[in-house]
């Protein structure tokens, strides 16, 4: 499974476990039209931290919280092996 | 007006009751003609009105040390298995030791304790000792961190809550416990077999779980108690098949729904009770309704302990208590009122109180306080799980979240795994407030318990 398609999943798992109704997630929805709080992001930085073994947002100094859904893709994908 | 009368461990045994034993794993010691023998190979005397450490390998000679000690040594300090070797000399200095009775004399050839005398199997011939003075009882508290405080007790103190419940009905029990007897809940359960006149069946920290299920049918035992993490294990183990006690005890740790249904499940015809104790409030009380908790009508003053919840903790005032931390720079015991905080956090809810957690074991969840016992009674709940551990987990977006691990009945489909996490979570939901559901759910094999006998938390 590609990481675009584990974070599109685990995204679409809490929305469910979390009653969010999600728009259709595109790569320039901003995050804060996901619906999601801040609970709901950490359980899924968590969950893609076990599933991934990286934490893109705790490894890197230097990295701003991503704006968009494509931002928040890309941080996984771009994670240096 | 005359001094009043100090009874001794000793004068609760003789020769009157026949067949009482003390046995573990490698031995039987008759408890009937105990008080005509010796394990200190005949040296008591030397002992009298002294400071005395009991650092033994076994508990079995630790109990018998016990009943000749009681009475006869000023002090007498009880040295669990786990002791960190690094606070031995601490606890030797605070406690005031001026002997010691040990298994491996050697080792304390250059310790600086002016006596030291073997305690050694199999027992010899003595003459009985008399009775002389009330025997200061020190134990040690089970943190997991730091010097261990010393907490002084009097026998009085330990059995007030055996003696108000009176002489057991019917034919004398046979008492065991998972627990160590050095431990507050374990030496509880010593002195109840003693002051019963019944036996006692010692457990043994390098006995496989069946085989001591079959010891423990073999010799008969009536009356068995553990903390919920010992009975989760024993019921994880199958081996509970085999078992059929009379009175099945829980204390220690929270007992919560899922862990009395279990047993009551598994031991149908026997009574499933929950006491809450601790090293430092005593003996408080006994529930045996099978609900978890304990009704609200148990606060105030009740059968001469008195209890109250201030900030969330229950207090405790009764002659049970223990009577000060022990050593130079100890901490007062109680309040100005002599009531005990025992650091458990209550709740009230109907007309029932609720454990919800300890409060030194509180994790912080994104700035909310959250006790993780509530979390995993939460869990527990769900008819596949057997035992859980919630903890905190660092997380960039709320600085921490909840996460579980989570073991599952024995014969559990693994297919099942997705949609049993799924349930938890959503009974978590409709249970919980949000930020104490976890985050994460892990399914592993085991979970580490304490030695004793509490799940470890290494994050709180």
């Amino acid at each position: 499974m590609s990481v675009r398609s584990k974070v599109i999943e685990a995204i679409q798992q809490i929305a469910k476990e979390q009653q969010v109704k999600l728009p259709a997630l595109t790569d320039d929805l901003s995050l804060h039209e996901t619906g999601f709080d801040s609970l709901a992001f950490a359980i899924l930085v968590a969950r893609l931290e076990d599933e991934t073994g990286v934490d893109p947002f705790t490894i890197s100094e230097d990295a701003a919280f991503p704006a968009t859904v494509g931002d928040f893709v890309r941080a996984y994908e771009n994670v240096p092996a | 007006m005359s001094p009043r009368e100090v009874f001794a461990l000793r004068d609760h045994l003789g020769a009157e009751l026949k067949g009482r034993t003390l046995s573990d794993a490698h031995d039987v010691v008759s408890l009937t003609d105990v008080l005509s023998q010796t394990v200190l190979g005949g040296r008591l005397r030397e002992l009298s009105g002294r400071a005395v450490l009991l650092k033994l390998s076994d508990q079995l000679r630790s109990g018998l040390a016990m009943i000749e000690l009681d009475g006869i040594a000023r002090r007498m300090l009880l040295c669990p298995p786990d002791l960190n070797p690094a606070h031995l000399d601490a606890v030797i200095a605070d406690a005031g030791i001026d002997a010691v009775v040990s298994d491996e004399p050697d080792r304390w050839a250059d310790a600086g304790v002016s006596l030291v005398v073997t305690a050694q199997l199999p027992l010899q011939a003595t003459t009985p000792a008399k009775t002389e003075r009330a025997t200061e009882w020190l134990m040690l508290t089970s943190g997991t961190s730091g010097v261990p405080k010393i907490v002084g007790h009097t026998l009085e103190a330990l059995t007030g809550a055996i003696v108000a419940e009176g002489p057991a009905k019917g034919p004398a029990p046979v008492w065991a416990t998972f627990y160590d007897i050095r431990r507050y809940g374990g030496l509880q359960i010593f002195l109840r077999a003693i002051l019963s006149g019944g036996s006692m069946v010692l457990s043994d920290p390098h006995e496989a779980l069946a085989d001591h299920v079959a010891r423990l049918n073999a010799r008969g035992v009536s009356h068995i108690s553990g903390t919920p993490s010992h009975w989760r294990k024993l019921l994880m183990s199958g081996s509970a098949a085999q078992f059929a006690p009379g009175y099945v005890r829980l204390s220690g740790e929270i007992a919560d729904q899922a862990v009395l249904d279990g047993l009551k499940a598994a031991f149908p015809s026997s009574s499933v009770g929950h006491a809450y104790a601790s090293t430092e409030a005593g003996v408080g009380f006994a529930v045996n309704d099978g609900l978890e908790g304990f009704p609200a009508d148990y606060l105030g003053n009740r059968n001469g302990v008195e209890m109250k919840v201030v900030d969330g903790s229950l207090r405790i005032r009764s002659t049970r208590t223990a009577h000060a931390y022990i050593g130079r720079n100890a901490a007062a015991l109680t309040d100005g009122d002599g009531f005990v905080d025992s650091g458990d956090i209550v709740e009230l809810r109907g007309d029932r109180y609720y454990f919800v957690g300890r409060r030194g074991g509180i994790i912080n969840i994104g700035g909310l306080k959250v006790h993780p016992e509530e979390i995993e009674a939460a869990i527990n709940r769900h008819p596949d799980v057997r035992m859980s551990r919630a903890k905190s987990r660092r997380s960039p977006i709320t600085g921490g979240i909840v996460v579980a691990d989570v073991i599952l009945a024995e014969g559990t489909d693994p297919a099942r795994a997705k949609e049993i996490r799924d349930q938890i979570l959503d009974q978590c939901r409709a249970q919980l407030a949000s930020h104490k559901v976890p985050a994460v759910i892990r399914f592993v094999e085991a979970l580490d318990v304490t030695p004793a006998g509490k799940l470890a938390r290494t994050d709180a």
